[in-house]
């Protein structure tokens, strides 16, 4: 058998997860979760439980805190720390073109039936810092669809969606989101569509004429309007499936029929509400038509 | 039933035909769900799954988020993403690379070791890396068990090697010898309340 290993721990928060009581912090973080959404109305308690987990110990050990617990006394009472842990735990990692694949895909198999609409409404659900609006609305332009086409582009977090807005990405991602663009068959030099300028790239402004950014928030807003199209990749696989299903629920009242519904490359549909109402287009792309 | 509930098993550099060899030498009728991640690139295509399909009689999969832990599946990490280990069930994440690494096999051993406790088996094997080390000894921490390829029949030595240093209890095994002894930990019957509630 495994021999306890006694080596000393080199962070106070480290200490704390050496002495750990499994349950004891399973208490505490709920304590934690039922605070912050009484206290500030967000509610992160139907979260997948082991990412949450991981985020919150992420922060406390960049505090050099001691547990969980402690966290919950700096969370409560001082609101630059809530934001702090909002950031945390709507993680905001996205890139151009994420999956470049999935775009070839949406040009190939979604375009044609966007084509055949007079005006086609897009929700890019949990848009984060909009690298994947921008994709879009290139892709968009590059069939000629955008004059035609509105973005509601909504994330949770204001700040997140602060940054959308301006346009401005880091320069030395450029290189891999050009190759990202090549492989999901951008049609121009993907150079064109940014400056160099405030230390950053800053994108064509044009790009973003029709695209509404908003806060909204999955979890607890209703739905908003009617589309056409909805987004929302790599958002979902932050809550537990329960409120995946919830979610799907909102989704589904919210698509037109025969509307098309795009989650990311590794979650399903499967056990959540309306799965059955479904129809994969283009496999193994995550890309689905509400046809009942 | 066996006192273990997961295996989590890390390797990098070499990876492919460590696991081959790992996971042909298991039993068809292994009893406990697998969780691996071999690092390979953002964009390595669907070829690993069907590879290692090809080496074992156990199921293998790529994971999908929230998928449930089989017994006697092989759970596969995707490319781009982090793996976490909830109670009966993966959770996939895509923050921040840990350590260059996404999927990240330390994030895996820390989610594994704090779900599963005592019932946890980590595996670190060939890499050129350092992964996995931190991981494995959370897993230690926690109550469970880690086996590590000997690094003199490693590929790449240093990952193994980084996880013996971080974790010097750890079983010292050959590919062969860490099959036979996950099958004998298989088949060791456990007690029947469990630490986790599922």
């Amino acid at each position: 058998m495994a021999v306890q290993v006694t080596e000393a721990p080199s962070t106070p928060a480290e200490a704390e997860r050496h002495s750990f009581k499994p349950d004891l912090e399973r208490i505490e973080i709920e304590l934690l979760l039922e605070g912050i959404f009484r206290h500030y109305g967000f509610d992160f308690r139907a979260y997948a439980y082991a990412s949450v987990r991981r985020r919150l110990w992420k922060r406390i050990e960049e505090e050099r805190l001691s547990s969980i617990s402690a966290l919950q006394e700096r969370v409560l009472h001082d609101s630059v720390m809530m934001e702090k842990l909002l950031l945390d735990l709507s993680i905001n990692v996205t890139a151009m073109f994420r999956d470049p694949n999935f775009y070839a895909t949406f040009r190939e198999h979604v375009v044609p039936l966007l084509r055949t609409y007079p005006f086609i409404r897009i929700w890019h659900a949990g848009c984060s810092t909009g690298e994947e609006v921008y994709s879009m609305a290139m892709l968009l332009r590059e069939e000629g669809l955008y004059d035609r086409a509105r973005i509601y582009a909504t994330d949770i977090n204001e700040v997140v969606l602060q940054r959308a807005k301006a346009g401005i990405f880091p320069l030395e991602r450029m290189q891999e989101y050009t190759d990202n663009y090549i492989r999901a068959g951008g049609k121009r030099s993907f150079s064109e569509y940014y400056t160099a300028k405030y230390g950053g790239a800053l994108f064509d402004q044009s790009l973003t004429k029709n695209v509404v950014f908003s806060q909204h928030n999955l979890v607890t807003d209703r739905s908003f309007s009617e589309f056409n199209v909805i987004l929302c990749r790599n958002v979902l696989i932050y809550f537990d499936k329960t409120l995946q299903s919830k979610v799907h629920g909102l989704f589904y009242d919210s698509l037109a029929m025969f509307g098309v519904l795009v989650v990311g490359s590794k979650e399903t549909l499967r056990f959540m509400a309306h799965e059955d109402a479904y129809q994969q287009i283009a496999p193994p792309e995550k890309i689905f038509r509400k046809i009942k | 039933m066996s006192q273990y509930s997961i295996v989590v098993i890390g390797t990098s550099w070499g990876g492919l035909a460590a696991l081959t060899e790992l996971l042909g030498g298991l039993p068809g009728d292994f009893g406990i769900p697998i969780a691996v991640v071999q690092h390979r690139s953002k964009e390595s295509e669907r070829l690993l799954p069907q590879l290692l399909q090809d080496a074992t009689d156990l199921t293998v999969c790529e994971m999908d988020d929230k998928d449930p832990l089989v017994p006697g599946t092989v759970h596969l990490a995707p490319a781009n993403y982090h793996a976490l280990i909830d109670a009966g069930s993966v959770t996939l994440t895509i923050e921040e690379p840990v350590r260059f690494s996404r999927p990240s096999i330390d994030l895996l051993f820390i989610s594994a070791g704090d779900t599963y406790r005592t019932e946890a088996i980590g595996v670190v094997l060939t890499g050129a890396n350092e992964d996995g080390s931190r991981g494995l000894l959370h897993i230690v921490n926690r109550g469970g068990l880690a086996l590590v390829q000997d690094p003199k029949t490693a590929e790449i030595p240093i990952m193994p090697a980084a996880a013996i240093k971080a974790v010097p209890s750890a079983e010292v095994l050959t590919l062969s010898g860490i099959s036979k002894r996950l099958g004998q930990l298989a088949a060791v019957p456990g007690p029947t309340r469990r630490t986790v509630a599922r």
